[in-house]
């Protein structure tokens, strides 16, 4: 406290209503403000100030996006697996014998891009607690990302800061990583979308929720001390005077320490095994703010915590300050008198700083003293729960008719098969067709030693019981473009080829989870956007029967007036009851067959091939048809159960050729191709049509396998066979495996700069 | 009666676990150890796993070298039990003076995860007696800090009495001295790589299964001692 600035007591706040508050620097509206004084009856101190305008952010509250994401639970499908769903810090899937898994992607964008390497590597961070907060262990982490152009300047810059902060972070606290999403595109130049998933696993009886119930019981904050970073730049501080006792500002970006987190991971999980924890909550974004308020509004109400107990880095800090930062590295578990004792040895044996700050009290306030005066009391719902909601305007935007006008169907196709020969090369040398192992080699894949599937495979596989072979798996999909030329189909297209690849590597899709990456809601045609992707998630979730278990929005992704192309990016889970019938991707023995499943027409909107031959983008992108995902994926998971394939890899982005030369290179095998009667060469390689998938079928079950997929109305196509050293398409061109693979890897080396990786 | 392998655990240790299902699979009984703890609990043989042992912000395996188990660890190494270093556990080794030499960052400046090729150069040792001279095996490596440093003399010394047990093939991943990825001491009781064998024990999880031999190798010469 320092002596020159008279503390803002409740009581002082009470007796001097005409002080002027820094709300706007808050980034508070005086609409809201004066709902805070309205709420209080009397003028918030400088603390409860503090803490409702960070609770009351964009990104503490869904204040633009609540509205619209409250169809994910109004149309929920009925579905038996969601133990806990939306409205906790990660939804809890049932996933059979006695195990629950949780899992949530969340975004880290902004601070990815002042500050790469921190930026990511916190983002990592702060979803790791959040999985821990369930009561589960951690057991993988995912992360789909999105840069600017790959050959823009400043792309190198944001690329390995973040690779590196991934890699930096993950590998410290043992969690492989097994997949994701690396998508280059200008219109994140100057907002690349650093989101991150993290999984972790449970049994049924161990899921922990963030509540503080029972009077008496203490309140402990555990993990890192609190210091000044990740205090916004529009703090408290800014409209006060000068003081000359106060080291500067610091940076609003907050510093990750991963041997801390995995600490804190090893001792919440033995308090967790012993049975000590009655609530627990992580502290990410508004930090003890955050903490307090959700933890005693969702248990009784009352909470009185004493912040000058509140371990400090810098002890000049205000308690404005140490409500609204954002340190990393720190949780709040609520522990019964008797058991706080064992609680805080399990700390000291793990070496980390252990504090009680406070206890449940019978009352409805959260009262919070500094020194012995009290300086919040405020009802704590009105802080977390009670925020402000928002209808903001929502217009369709002017441009899209004019972009959906601009089909593909004016742009020049390969005439020939040198012709075709030569945009498959191009197609998969791409930036985003390209190889991307000299990014995932710098993750662990291997810790834990249960990964079955990662990385380029179609979803990453984990087993969860060494015993019976019980597994999940995990995708994460989004496509901007798609969204760009419609939000609608756009999501829904996320959300079905996250659900295809994850039944491509034959495990059932049981559930959802989201990360809405779009631009400033203030725009009405950024509004409209989210508003179409919401619904059309929401209408997709429920056709498909995965319900949206949690997620998160990250809104303004926007610099000046140019907003990203929105992007929802969807994880989907499922279930494998024995991990050692999974599908992999490769082609791995000569002569069997080559299977394609599903329809093609000529859909190019948005693909892969408009914007690497033609840097178009416009029309209509590939039609949408749930029912025909949901008829695939039963095939899929059927055929990887009875032993019917034994590679199987999911159609998107760059159609039919880029899923071949996939699986070729992953195998070291060739393939002969022949083009189906009736279908042009073009149209069949490069079609981006939904709902298909290619396998590879052994010739002694092609009669089972084609049997099946016609009893149940499923279009199979044989277009050839695995074979030599070449992937050849009849009639038309030959590429060797060896000019593939050139082509295929030598891309994003090329753009960052090498390492050992192949 | 089992033979007792100890695992050590230290703070930031991560494949801890790993190294403890290898020696399950090999037949073993793996027991857990602590980084507090001076007693080894009559273990035959101790495994140093993969991790950031105190977070490793000062050198790899410069704090870990001063914990209380490795005080046992080094004087029980040095009457002959068998200790093997698995990435951080050589790292660890190294700063001990177990082995010699030191791990420096990789010369690429890059994390790398892959699946490497090794050529064991030495199957007399505790750990490596179930390959043959010469065997050609993969296994996964990962590290940010594996350049294998030491004077030439050193290095002339090492080769000479043949305690360069594991060379990369294919590719030097990190710019390792005339291509070590692991290393003896003179008794062949201490050995430390860089590369993980405990992420090479299952078909399911691993790119091979060429990792289990480390541990059938101890277990069988504890049984045979």
């Amino acid at each position: 406290m320092s002596p020159r600035t008279p503390l803002d007591t409740v009581k002082h706040a009470a007796a001097t209503p005409d002080v002027q508050q820094p709300f706007r620097e808050l980034g508070m509206t005086e609409d809201e403000y004066r709902r805070v004084r309205s709420i209080l009856g009397r003028r918030p101190t400088g603390s409860e100030l503090a803490m409702y305008s960070v609770m009351w952010s964009e990104h503490c509250s869904y204040k633009s996006s609540k509205v619209h994401l409250k169809q994910f639970g109004d149309k929920a499908p009925a579905s038996d697996a969601l133990l806990v769903g939306i409205g906790e810090q990660a939804g809890v899937v049932d996933v059979g014998q006695g195990y629950a898994v949780t899992f949530k992607v969340e975004s880290h964008n902004h601070p990815s891009y002042v500050e790469p390497y921190q930026g990511a590597a916190t983002g990592i961070g702060g979803i790791v607690r959040d999985i821990i907060a369930m009561g589960a262990r951690p057991v993988a982490v995912m992360d789909p990302l999105r840069f600017g152009a790959a050959d823009h300047p400043d792309t190198a810059r944001v690329v390995h800061g973040v690779v590196a902060g991934i890699g930096g972070y993950g590998n410290c606290l043992g969690l492989p990583n097994i997949g994701g999403e690396v998508v280059f595109d200008p219109c994140y130049q100057g907002n690349p979308l650093v989101n991150a998933l993290c999984v972790g696993v449970m049994r049924h009886e161990d899921i922990h929720l963030a509540k503080a119930s029972g009077a008496g019981n203490k309140v402990i904050l555990y993990g890192a001390r609190t210091g000044g970073d990740g205090i916004g730049g529009a703090s408290i501080l800014a409209s006060e005077t000068f003081d000359s006792d106060k080291p500067s500002k610091r940076p609003a970006v907050q510093v990750g320490d991963p041997f801390q987190e995995k600490l804190l991971i090893e001792c919440t999980l033995e308090a967790f095994a012993e049975k000590l924890v009655v609530g627990i909550q992580d502290l990410g974004a508004a930090g003890l703010s955050c903490a307090t308020s959700e933890l005693a509004s969702n248990g009784t109400g009352g909470m009185r915590v004493d912040l000058s107990t509140v371990p400090l880095r810098d002890h000049t800090l205000s308690p404005e300050e140490i409500l609204m930062s954002e340190s990393q590295e720190r949780m709040c578990a609520v522990v019964t008198p008797e058991n706080a004792e064992r609680f805080l040895a399990i700390c000291e044996k793990w070496d980390v700083t252990a504090t009680v700050i406070g206890e449940v009290t019978d009352g409805e306030r959260l009262e919070i003293y500094w020194h012995g005066e009290l300086i919040v009391d405020v009802p704590p719902r009105t802080v977390a729960h009670d925020g402000p909601v928002y209808h903001r305007p929502m217009a369709r935007p002017g441009w899209l008719d004019a972009l959906q006008a601009d089909t593909p169907d004016r742009l020049a196709r390969p005439r020939t098969g040198d012709e075709l020969r030569e945009q498959v090369l191009a197609l998969v040398s791409s930036p985003n067709q390209a190889d991307k192992s000299w990014i995932t080699s710098q993750y662990d894949k291997y810790v834990l030693g249960n990964t079955v599937l990662a990385q380029p495979e179609d979803s990453g596989m984990l087993r969860i019981d060494e015993e019976t072979g019980l597994g999940v798996a995990l995708a994460t999909d989004g496509n901007g473009r798609y969204a760009k030329l419609d939000p609608y189909a756009g999501a829904q297209l996320a959300l079905a080829e996250a659900y295809r690849n994850v039944a491509a590597t034959g495990a059932r899709p049981l559930a959802v989870t989201d990360c809405l990456n779009f631009p400033s809601p203030e725009d009405p045609a950024g509004m409209w956007q989210f508003a179409e992707a919401c619904r059309g998630l929401a209408d997709a979730c429920r056709t498909l029967g995965t319900p949206v278990a949690g997620g998160n929005v990250s809104l303004y992704n926007q610099t000046g007036d140019v907003g990203i192309h929105p992007t929802p990016v969807v994880g989907v889970l499922g279930v494998i009851d024995d991990v050692a019938r999974r599908t992999p991707m490769a082609f791995a023995e000569d002569g069997q067959m080559i299977y394609l499943l599903g329809d093609t027409r000529e859909e190019f909107g948005g693909s892969a091939w408009t914007d690497v031959v033609h840097g178009h983008l416009g029309g209509l992108p590939p039609a949408v048809d749930l029912e025909r995902e949901r008829l695939l994926a039963e095939i899929l998971i059927n055929a990887s159960r009875d032993g019917m394939i034994d590679a199987a890899h999911d159609l998107s982005d760059g159609g039919l050729v880029q899923a071949l030369v996939e699986s070729c290179l992953k195998g070291g095998r060739g393939a002969r191709i022949v083009v189906p009667d009736g279908l042009p060469a073009f149209t069949f390689l490069f079609s981006e049509s939904t709902g298909r998938a290619v396998v590879a079928v052994p010739r002694s079950e092609e009669v089972r396998f084609t049997g099946m997929c016609e009893a149940r109305g499923m279009p199979a196509t044989r277009i050839g066979v695995i074979d030599g050293d070449s992937l050849d398409v009849q009639g038309e061109f030959s590429l060797p495996l060896t000019e593939l693979r050139e082509a295929h890897t030598r891309t994003i080396p090329a753009l960052f700069g090498h390492t050992r990786h192949a | 009666m089992t033979t007792r392998i100890g695992v050590v655990t230290f703070p930031g240790s991560l494949d801890d676990r790993d190294a403890q299902r290898a020696v399950r699979l090999a037949g073993g009984e793996a027991v857990p150890l602590w980084h507090r703890d001076t007693n080894l609990h009559q273990v035959d043989a101790v495994i140093l796993p993969g991790g950031f042992s105190y977070g490793d912000y000062l050198r790899c395996g410069a704090i870990a070298r001063f914990s209380p188990v490795m005080e046992t660890v080094i004087e029980q190494a040095k009457a002959g039990m068998p200790v093997l270093g698995i990435c951080n556990g050589f790292q660890v080794l190294c700063e001990s003076h177990l082995l010699p030499g030191a791990l420096t960052r990789n010369d690429h400046l890059h994390f790398i995860c892959r699946d490497q090729k090794l050529r064991v150069e030495n199957a007399a040792t505790a750990w490596t007696s179930d390959y043959a001279g010469g065997q050609e095996i993969t296994v996964p490596l990962k590290n940010g800090e594996g350049g294998y440093v030491a004077d030439e003399r050193t290095l002339d010394e090492l080769e000479a009495e043949g305690r360069v047990v594991f060379r990369y093939l294919d590719v030097n991943p990190n710019g390792s001295r005339r291509d070590i990825a692991g290393v003896t001491n003179a008794a062949g009781n201490v050995v430390g790589l860089m590369p993980h064998p405990e992420h090479a024990v299952e078909p399911l999880t691993g790119p091979t299964t060429d990792g289990l031999g480390f541990f059938t190798s101890v277990l069988k010469k504890l049984v045979t001692a």
